[in-house]
């Protein structure tokens, strides 16, 4: 990508000398390996993440495609129960998790402060050679027999599998610091590093939920941390604390592996709805709506999402007092999540919408959300969850709340900030085509998964009765529509790299403070310091044909931002 | 680059080029520490948790169990490490005042503390081995039979006797008019549950699953060990720093923050050896 970026430095992204920008001030593989350049670090990310996902959909496509017939279509039951098993752990812990945080949060995080870096620096690059360490095991893992445990890693089953478990979990341990060294980096330089004028509530709301995810990250993180410690031990030593056997619980494995995956999912949608609650506002050309009620929901999600991990374990013997109250509990996270939707459409309402693809993007997130998160009061009804307990219901949940929910977001995120990234527009045809077919595809591939599951077919499950397959033809086909879809965006967004227009420094007429810097970002971020202002207001900003941009009405044009 | 405030030759020398001022860098510092030690004590938390359910739904294997720990070397090394937490406060008071020869000698009596408190440790754990006293599949009773029997005490059979005799609390209880409550006033314990917990102590036969108990003796402890040798690096990478005159009164950031984790490392000891060693 570095081949083309001389061109980039034209004046009308503001009068930048050639090769000054982040991308181009220092060259070749060390400059990047070693960089403490926040935004490097998050292009190292997003690469890796991207990869990561690209790796988890090739193995979700050869699970659906095993899934085809009722019987053996590609692969054997134990490579089967590899690849769901892989597909999971991939998915989770190398791509979803650090997806939105580390890779658009480390990039966006400080030119939202108008900072010039995270606050640790060296941290940040330690924590992205944890993840490549971490990701090295996953696939020393595959290498080495892959792992058939399901990706929760259930005792006593993973203490007595002969698959390569110590490699997957121990490489999922490192990840945790990974994640846990990227939460605390945020949370110190969102509590230090914001200028004069930035107060919270001025904030832009990417930076809440990115706050509120850094808190779970290292809230949460470093018990999945012990637990997969205390299973290495199990397996290597034979210690014994889940194993019945010699005195142990394996009930205690769940409650300790829920306790850090519960609040991981809202690791996952936070910075999600964080990223939504820009591009809302953005593309709807209007103020965003109930600014408080969206930074306190977050907030609020993450303090219940702690306390409701015990709705994992309605069937696994938890006391029906314990079951009751986690059901409650799993209620009442659904009103700050409802908080934010109505928050989202009332945003939407009566504002001029244009349906650019990270909008396109944004309006899917919403919808799917919605879905997903009605389908979890199902899951969370103590009678309705012992029918529809691992089932593909389970299944097609989650997916819509953390694919249609993250997944679209980081898709809707990645197209926003992609300009400001590398400094080249996509084609704007070919990204909303992909959108659309992406959001096809996935209602497509997982609408069929709710009925599947309501009409009882188990997860997990390798053959299945005759009468389940076109459900499940439906829903392979679905996932093949989605993964042309996604080929398509990987393919606009990879064109724009070579043959892109010159990206202004304000494409969409957004206005917190990374807009006002050009596009890519000077090495230091911000040519001036600049002034802090309500990230909201668009009443300014106006669209300047000769830039492809918008500019600041009372500025003259070409003075940039 | 045209920013006057990041002009290189107005900043001191410590300061990175992100931050502002050393204020600013100094509580960027202790917050992110203070957060990896929330970090550290949600860590062993998952720990302390399996501690909790199994005590409470097993009580009869650690009252057994614990009495196989040396409380004396337990003990000592609380006294050790307790004091290397002084000498660690009074090296960080040192540098802030600048006294660099007081830091350097304080620093290494800490360091010095550390090494005593794992030299303890490996005595203990050095005995536990030789007894089988081990965790899940290692423990080995029937060899630790033999030791009691032979001349090595395994549980020293001073500490054990007078457990049965003069130490349960019980007899007087027993022989109140006092009908027993079913909830003692507050900070005594009921009489039904005394009295099973003398029986636990009195008792020869070990119950059921001792192992569970020095699985998490051996987690616990073994994790704080890993912690303390972490630190231990930490301090001899600040006192080679520091006797390379790395510190002064404006800047004595490093020291400030392995302090603080060496004090975490200390308090977690000090919950670690009254649940251990201490149960009653």
């Amino acid at each position: 990508m570095s081949t083309a970026e001389g061109a980039l430095s034209v004046p009308r992204t503001g009068a930048r000398a050639r090769g000054e920008d982040y991308l181009t001030r220092e060259r070749g593989f060390l400059s990047w390996a070693l960089t403490l350049d926040h935004k490097r670090i998050g292009v190292l990310y997003l690469f890796s993440i991207l990869a990561a996902f690209l790796l988890g959909g090739v193995l979700a496509l050869l699970v659906r495609t095993e899934l085809l017939t009722p019987r053996e279509t590609i692969v054997g039951p134990d490579t089967y129960n590899k690849l769901f098993t892989l597909h999971g752990a991939v998915m989770i812990f190398l791509f979803i998790i650090p997806g939105i945080p580390a890779a658009l949060g480390n990039f966006a995080l400080p030119l939202m402060l108008g900072a010039k870096d995270v606050a640790f620096p060296r941290l940040n690059l330690f924590s992205y050679w944890l993840y490549v360490l971490g990701a090295l095991f996953e696939v020393a893992a595959i290498v080495t027999g892959g792992v058939d445990t399901g990706w929760t890693f259930y005792t006593p089953y993973s203490t007595t599998t002969n698959t390569s478990v110590v490699a997957t979990t121990l490489g999922a341990f490192i990840l945790g610091f990974s994640s846990i060294f990227t939460g605390l980096n945020f949370i110190v330089t969102i509590h230090k590093l914001r200028p004069q004028g930035m107060t919270w509530f001025r904030m832009p709301l990417f930076l809440w939920g990115l706050y509120g995810t850094a808190v779970i990250q290292v809230l949460a993180t470093p018990v999945l941390g012990i637990t997969l410690l205390l299973l290495i031990v199990e397996r290597l030593l034979g210690v014994g604390i889940f194993d019945p056997a010699l005195g142990g619980d394996p009930v205690l494995f769940q409650h300790f592996f829920w306790f850090y995956s519960h609040p991981a999912v809202y690791i996952m949608i936070l910075p999600a709805m964080g990223v939504i609650s820009e591009l809302v506002p953005t593309f709807s050309r209007k103020r965003i709506f109930g600014y408080r009620f969206i930074a306190y929901s977050s907030i609020a999600i993450a303090v219940l999402g702690f306390l409701v991990w015990g709705h994992h374990m309605f069937t696994s013997g938890q006391s029906g007092m314990a079951s009751m109250v986690f059901s409650a509990l799993t209620f009442s996270v659904a009103i700050p999540s409802a908080i934010k939707v109505f928050n989202w459409l009332a945003t939407m309402y009566k504002g001029s919408i244009r349906l650019d693809t990270p909008m396109l993007y944004a309006l899917s997130f919403i919808l799917l959300f919605a879905i997903g998160g009605l389908t979890g009061l199902h899951l969370g009804t103590l009678a309705t969850d012992v029918h529809l307990h691992d089932t593909y219901f389970v299944v097609a949940h989650f997916h819509y709340t953390m694919m249609g929910g993250n997944v679209m977001a980081l898709l809707g995120g990645l197209h926003f900030w992609w300009p400001k990234m590398f400094g080249r527009m996509y084609s704007e045809r070919w990204g909303r085509i992909a959108a659309t077919i992406v959001f096809l595809g996935f209602n497509v591939t997982f609408l069929s998964q709710f009925l599947l599951g309501s009409l009882g077919m188990p997860r997990r499950y390798y053959n299945y009765a005759d009468e389940f397959q076109p459900l499940h033809a439906t829903s392979t086909y679905g996932s093949y529509l989605m993964a042309v879809g996604f080929a398509i965006a990987a393919g606009a967004l990879i064109h724009s790299l070579f043959r892109g227009r010159p990206a202004p420094a304000n494409p969409w007429g957004a206005n917190s403070l990374e807009w006002h810097t050009p596009s890519p970002p000077p090495w230091d971020n911000f040519p001036e310091t600049p002034a802090v202002e309500d990230p909201y207001d668009y009443s300014q900003l106006v669209y300047e044909p000769s830039v492809g941009g918008y500019v600041k009405k009372t500025a003259p044009a070409g003075a940039g931002s | 680059m045209s920013r006057a405030a990041s002009d290189p030759r107005a900043r001191p020398a410590r300061l990175q080029h992100h931050f502002e001022s050393l204020e600013q860098q100094s509580e960027s510092g202790k917050l992110g520490m203070w957060i990896f030690l929330a970090t550290e004590i949600l860590l062993f938390g998952g720990l302390f948790c399996a501690y909790a359910v199994y005590r409470a739904n097993h009580p009869e294997v650690f009252v057994y169990a614990h009495r196989y720990l040396d409380k004396v070397l337990g003990g000592v090394n609380t006294v050790v490490l307790l004091t290397s937490s002084l000498t660690m406060a009074w090296a960080v008071r040192c540098a802030q005042l600048g006294k660099a020869r007081g830091m350097s000698a304080l620093l290494a009596l800490t360091l010095l503390g550390g090494l005593g408190f794992m030299g303890i440790k490996f005595v203990e754990y050095e005995a536990k081995w030789k007894h089988g006293l081990l965790w899940g599949k290692r423990f080995q009773p029937a060899l630790h039979e033999e030791a009691r029997s032979g001349q090595d005490p395994g549980p020293p059979a001073a500490d054990r006797e007078p457990q049965r005799s003069s130490r349960s609390p019980d007899p007087g209880v027993e022989r109140s008019t006092v009908p027993p409550s079913a909830r003692g006033p507050r900070g005594t314990v009921p009489a039904e549950v005394a009295r099973q917990r003398a029986a636990y102590a009195r008792r020869d036969e070990p119950p059921r699953n001792v192992q569970v108990f020095f699985g998490i003796y051996f987690l616990m402890t073994g994790l704080h060990a890993l912690h303390v040798l972490a630190g231990m690096g930490a301090i001899g990478w600040v006192l080679v720093r520091g006797l390379r005159g790395a510190f002064g009164p404006a800047y004595y950031l490093p020291v400030d923050l392995v302090g603080l984790y060496w004090h975490l490392v200390d308090l977690i000891w000090i919950f670690l050896f009254p649940l251990l060693y201490l149960v009653h």
